[in-house]
């Protein structure tokens, strides 16, 4: 009998234990949506904090590489000094170009547990995806509030923006289209800065026959060589045709396309062999020890060669504008936003103030080598490549990229990553361009 | 029938275990299976019918192709390599009664790391520009068959090349590399099941150590090569954290896998039926190898 009764007991435990957790969970959700709702900003605030679990900000990212982590960790130090009140949680996930980070993204959201706020590309990745799906909340008010309607470019407000709201703050802008060169390889061979394919792939094939790989490419994430693709369909279309490209006013089947993928293939073949066993890293390392001539890669990449490599700007190495596109600058720009449901929206827009102030993008861009979003920012912080690429910035026609999903929905991407990798072995042009119009479909 | 107070007790007991894990397990097995014949290939959840779609997709899919051939030759050399050389370590083992203890757990351990370490460890050793590469570069050899595109003995089969991928092969000995301690200790535990007394009896018919290995032992062993094979096969068939860390894909795909494929095409493209339907996959792929197994040891306990 005593055996019996304890066990039912346990049993009687373990049923408890399980609908308490569940219930609580719900119950303390439905709560803080009430306070949330009924009870003025202030108030809201007081109580979270009183409660001892509000007052916190979780932002997310895939910034956890030398100098982006860095950037990273100087603006949240920045912050912190502006509000010690305000916990920080740095919800940063590995993997370059976010390809593990989205996907942890994409469950918490649909699990509706959206982190504070987080990091987003702006264009498609934002408006075709959260916007869409309506998991945003519009920060018109706030940009009028905090004055930033005029500190952004215009072009670089519309990426942010769909049916005339404002989902998100631009920290940084990067561009996608730069190729980095080892300077003494280049003066060894007597090399000229290519500025037309046709001089590129010349100095390619002159550098080939000097012994040096000409280009560094590490390609063990797709999304690498499908930059270059992109750069070669910038360089063959144009900036407006590019556009409209991605906008389904083009099909895949046009002759420039074809012109892009046939110098695709032409430029296949002077990379290194080993490209699919190494990451843009990796890459960027060949270049840095003289291996190999250049690489196109993000100007993260100096970062990289800055901190890293321990290579100093325009003296061990040098950087110009793709070839063909010269007069473009292919925006990579990181954002971050208000999702809906966060407990703490006020909290948050306290960190987007300052993330889209001047001191804030100052803070971070030097660090993580991009440029900042601002028009303002202050000059005298950035270095010779960051000034340059300032100047490029006002000055160039301004085209999304479509390896970092500014271009098109991320769907279609995946399937363009695929059929590039395939593309990279076995350089089937017909079977390319067919397999990209049928991915357009998705578009 | 009476139920007795102690089969009362049991049954109370396994309920809620029972509850669980109908709803974690099969639940969520039919929820994929449901989300395969939908449309749901957007960010949003798009529960409407679509029919085998998916199915018929993945199929003609030249990726989907290649990962099939991938599963195949993995599985494969990674089932017979674990059982070679498991059970030679165990023979060899068994032959040594010296130092028995330190040898096993020597062999045993590399179980103890997680498939990501060890794709990562062996993603360090394979790198060009680390690891063994740069020791065969000192005398002007430079092995990249951790990432060959090369097919072996490959011939044309629908859209794609159908044969060994040498890269595959990398893969396999990192698998192996970790799995062996597990066969290992299985062969030892079923050699020091066999009574002496067998080996004594053959020795006095005249049998030669080959001989009592050949005709006596190993046929007693043939129950743990089974577990052997089935345990290997549902890891080989449904491995994801070993690829992903050490080739990703591998270019042109030669080293891909359908729960990598099954992570990109979900996670990264939003296609979610898509992955629902190789998810689907993949479970039948391996029922293939567990449903004989189980209907077999039914058989052998009724």
């Amino acid at each position: 009998m005593l055996k019996k009764s304890l066990a039912l007991l346990a049993l009687l435990c373990l049923t408890f234990a399980l609908v308490a957790c569940g219930g609580n969970e719900d119950a303390s959700n439905d709560a803080s949506d009430t306070t949330d709702d009924s009870t003025s900003e202030d108030t809201s605030s007081d109580s979270e904090e009183a409660s001892g679990d509000g007052g916190k900000v979780e932002i997310f990212s895939w910034w956890t590489g030398a100098g982006e982590e860095d950037g990273l960790l100087a603006l949240i130090d920045l912050f912190e000094e502006k509000h010690p009140d305000i916990e920080v949680e740095n919800a940063a996930v590995a993997g370059g170009a976010g390809t593990n980070a989205k996907a942890v993204l994409a469950a918490r959201m649909q699990g509706n547990d959206p982190p504070s706020t987080f990091q987003v590309h702006g264009g498609a990745e934002l408006n075709e995806s959260w916007v869409a799906a309506d998991m945003m909340q519009p920060l018109n008010d706030f940009y009028e509030e905090q004055g930033l309607m005029d500190k952004f470019p215009q072009d670089l407000i519309d990426m942010v923006s769909k049916d005339g709201n404002i989902y998100s703050v631009p920290v940084n802008i990067h561009r996608g289209n730069v190729i980095f060169y080892n300077k003494a390889v280049f003066e060894e061979n007597g090399i000229e800065v290519p500025t037309t394919i046709d001089e590129f792939i010349n100095v390619l094939s002159q550098l080939q026959d000097a012994g040096v790989t000409p280009l560094a490419l590490g390609d063990k994430e797709a999304w690498t060589a499908t930059q270059i693709f992109e750069n070669l369909l910038l360089a063959s279309l144009g900036p407006d045709d590019y556009r409209a490209l991605f906008a389904g006013e083009i099909g895949f089947d046009d002759e420039r396309v074809r012109e892009a993928a046939e110098n695709f293939k032409t430029i296949l073949g002077y990379i290194n062999d080993d490209h699919a066993s190494r990451n843009w890293q990796d890459a960027s390392q060949l270049v840095g020890e003289g291996e190999a001539a250049m690489t196109n890669m993000g100007d993260w990449a100096k970062g990289y060669f800055n901190n890293d490599l321990e290579l100093e700007t325009n003296v061990d190495f040098g950087y110009f504008a793709f070839p063909g596109t010269t007069e473009d600058f292919m925006v990579i720009t990181d954002t971050f936003g208000l999702p809906q449901g966060v407990e703490n929206p006020d909290q948050v827009k306290e960190f987007l103030s300052v993330l889209g102030s001047v001191e804030g993008q100052d803070a971070f861009n030097p660090l993580k080598g991009s440029i900042p979003a601002r028009v303002d920012a202050d000059k005298s912080k950035y270095d010779e490549y960051g000034t340059d690429t300032m100047e490029d910035f006002q000055n160039n026609n301004l085209t999304p990229s479509l390896a970092h999903g500014s271009a098109a929905a991320e769907g279609f991407l995946t399937k363009v990553n695929q059929e590039v990798n395939i593309f990279v072995t076995q350089q089937n042009v017909d079977q390319f361009i067919e397999k990209l119009q049928q991915a357009a479909g998705d578009l | 029938m009476r139920i007795t107070k102690d089969q009362l007790m049991a049954l109370l007991f396994l309920t809620p275990s029972f509850i669980l894990i109908l709803i974690f397990v099969y639940g969520f097995i039919g929820w994929t299976g449901w989300v395969s014949l939908s449309n749901w290939n957007s960010l949003m959840p798009d529960l409407s019918f679509a029919g085998l779609k998916n199915y018929i997709y993945l199929f003609g899919d030249y990726r989907f192709q290649a990962d099939l051939r991938n599963t195949v030759f993995f599985t494969i050399l990674f089932i017979g390599l674990v059982i070679l050389v498991g059970l030679t370590l165990a023979i060899l083992l068994d032959q040594t009664k010296k130092m028995n203890a330190l040898f096993r757990n020597i062999f045993l351990f590399p179980m103890a790391l997680s498939f990501v370490v060890t794709g990562v460890v062996w993603q360090w050793l394979l790198n060009p520009s680390t690891g063994y590469n740069q020791f065969l570069k000192l005398f002007g050899m430079e092995p990249l068959w951790y990432t060959d595109t090369n097919i072996l003995a490959g011939f044309q089969w629908g859209s794609i090349e159908f044969g060994l991928p040498v890269a595959i092969i990398s893969v396999v000995l990192a698998a192996v590399w970790q799995m062996t301690g597990f066969s290992l200790a299985m062969y030892v535990a079923g050699l020091t099941g066999i009574p002496d007394e067998l080996r004594e009896a053959a020795r006095i018919d005249g049998a030669s150590e080959l001989q009592i290995y050949r005709k006596v032992i190993l046929p007693m062993l043939t129950p743990i090569t089974m577990s052997v094979i089935i345990i290997m096969a549902h890891i080989s068939l449904k491995i994801f954290d070993l690829i992903y860390a050490m080739t990703g894909s591998g270019a042109n795909f030669v080293t891909d896998v359908p729960g990598v494929y099954m992570f990109e095409t979900t996670f990264r493209g939003n296609y979610y039926a898509n992955g629902a339907a190789i998810a689907i996959i993949m479970l039948l792929l391996v029922a293939v190898f567990i449903v004989p197994y189980l209907i077999n040891s039914r058989r052998g306990a009724s």
